[in-house]
């Protein structure tokens, strides 16, 4: 690899996807593809975001599916955007995985070129940007939506937004959460959220939506006990993003079990 | 019939090596050093938003003296490098080394095949998982590289301050020591260097990812044993600041480098 130099007009400034392009490297170029039902393709599931007190909370599973077959077990989903923002995704995995590097990449090569980080609602849009240049591909089925939240710190407070495939972008005030089991997750939310939740309400609520989420679809992954595979769980405040200790999650989904259980449900 | 200038290839290259030479000279000079937990860059800069030290990579980090529009062009391709090579492969794989030959190749290039050198100093410096993996290359304006394992002076009275340095440096010190070394080895005997004309950056060997980060003036004041409003700047209606990095007012326009300083 030789040293990128660029002249002033042709320079890609600071955006890590456009220098890729420059050196020919898209990473979103796919070729026209036939027949999609040829190749297997494997998606990921449910995850979600809760706004609290201090921030947010994220969680997303950990299954990725091929039809309906179970592709891996220990997906991560949701993952570090930078110090203070996480990213998740639902969708295609292989795609989905990549856009989450290229972004977690872009963000950090913006910040070194420029000498100054992204402000949260230029993250939420680069993410967006990536997402439009995916449009090939999904409408070849390769579908990814992506969930982004963060500390804002000139509004000190946690925002949320969500995407569609196309790339539109879409705050939200209270939580989202989107992929197969998203629907079922939402309503577990809706149900026990409120203004000012603190730290460890928002993540049992998080928890509790995985739950259910899983135990709605399919394609979500609950607690894997006899693996010791729990879903994601993260909290992005003014101290930066910091992911439950798998313990931690563990506990809290025992108790979920627990409390359904003496309910009468059947696991 | 007019006959063209012929100059001696001996004498174009000296030529072109006293001018990249002189006005590097002028610069403000900056240091490497490495301590017991990574490496120091610290350099006198006036300016407190245009870097002459900066974050390339993971583990790299980068330095430059003289015009500051070329290091800083150097700068940016070196994190475009970086960054393309770690997606490409892996983020192990991205190393000083490498960046550094590519840099030598660049700047050598242009000694070589332009009628103006580049005016620059720079340095590379890798933190390594242990003292032994630290890595400081200093890139002269010709393209020549210099690996140093100890530390590293770039700029204006370089032979100076690498004999102050030198008499003071002493393997395996901590930060407080390396800093305080840095700053009288940059100062001199005749002067303190205030605070707020210092740029400080490290390269901390214990971080797992990002190694670099900047030290302010607050704690810089506080690492070398002064009041907190030594961190502040004192307005001196005498004396005005030079733009981009200190340099750029420093420096006179190319061509009118061989005119008398």
């Amino acid at each position: 690899m030789t040293l990128p130099l660029f002249r002033p007009e042709d320079d890609p400034g600071p955006n890590f996807l456009n220098l890729l392009r420059k050196l020919g490297q898209d990473p979103f170029a796919g070729p026209e593809l036939g027949d999609k039902r040829a190749v297997e393709i494997t998606h990921a599931t449910t995850i979600a975001a809760i706004r609290y007190a201090d921030g947010v909370v994220m969680a997303g599973d950990r299954r990725a599916t091929a039809g309906s077959s179970i592709a891996h077990r220990a997906m991560e989903k949701v993952q570090p955007a930078d110090r203070h923002s996480g990213v998740a995704f639902a969708g295609s995995a292989g795609i989905g995985m990549e856009m989450v590097r290229v972004f977690q990449l872009q963000l950090e090569h913006y910040e070194k070129v420029e000498g100054s980080a992204v402000s949260l609602e230029g993250k939420a849009n680069q993410l967006s940007q990536l997402l439009k240049s995916n449009l090939a591909m999904a409408m070849q089925g390769f579908v990814v939506v992506p969930l982004f939240a963060g500390y804002d710190h000139r509004q000190k407070r946690g925002r949320i937004f969500s995407f569609d495939p196309t790339g539109g972008r879409y705050e939200e005030t209270e939580f989202h959460a989107d992929g197969s089991g998203g629907r079922d997750a939402r309503t577990t939310i809706k149900l026990g959220w409120r203004e000012g939740l603190d730290r460890n309400s928002a993540v049992e609520l998080a928890v509790q939506a995985l739950y259910e989420a899983a135990d709605e679809d399919s394609a979500t992954g609950g607690p894997d006990t006899v693996r010791g595979i729990y879903p994601t769980v993260a909290t992005i405040t003014i101290a930066g993003f910091e992911r439950l200790a798998e313990s931690d999650v563990a506990e809290r989904f025992a108790s979920v079990i627990a409390a359904k259980s003496r309910k009468g449900l059947s696991l | 019939m007019s006959m063209p200038f012929y100059v001696a290839p001996e004498q174009f290259m000296k030529d072109k090596a006293d001018f990249a030479r002189k006005n590097i000279a002028r610069g403000r000079p900056l240091i490497a050093a490495t301590y017991a937990d990574g490496i120091l860059i610290c350099a006198e800069n006036t300016s407190k938003t245009l870097h002459k030290v900066s974050e390339i990579y993971d583990r790299i980090a980068f330095a430059g003296v003289g015009r500051y529009n070329e290091f800083d062009q150097l700068r940016r391709s070196g994190v475009q490098y970086a960054d393309v090579k770690g997606f490409q492969f892996s983020r192990e794989d991205v190393d000083a080394r490498s960046l550094a030959n590519l840099y030598a190749q660049h700047i050598g290039n242009v000694f070589t095949h332009e009628m103006k050198p580049l005016e620059v100093e720079i340095l590379v410096a890798e933190v390594g998982v242990d003292s032994s993996g630290d890595q400081i290359f200093h890139i002269l304006y010709d393209g020549s590289v210099v690996d140093e394992d100890r530390f590293s002076v770039l700029g204006g009275e370089a032979e100076a301050i690498t004999s102050r340095m030198a008499l003071a440096y002493t393997p395996g010190w901590s930060l407080t020591d390396a800093l305080k070394a840095a700053t009288a080895a940059l100062g001199g005997p005749d002067q303190v260097l205030a605070v707020p004309d210092l740029e400080v950056a490290l390269l901390i060997r214990t971080e797992s990812r990002r190694a670099f980060r900047r030290i302010e003036d607050t704690e810089t004041a506080e690492l070398l044993g002064l009041p907190a409003e030594a961190a502040e700047v004192v307005a001196d209606a005498g004396q005005t600041k030079p733009g981009a990095g200190g340099e750029l007012a420093d420096l006179p326009e190319p061509g009118a480098g061989d005119t008398p300083a």
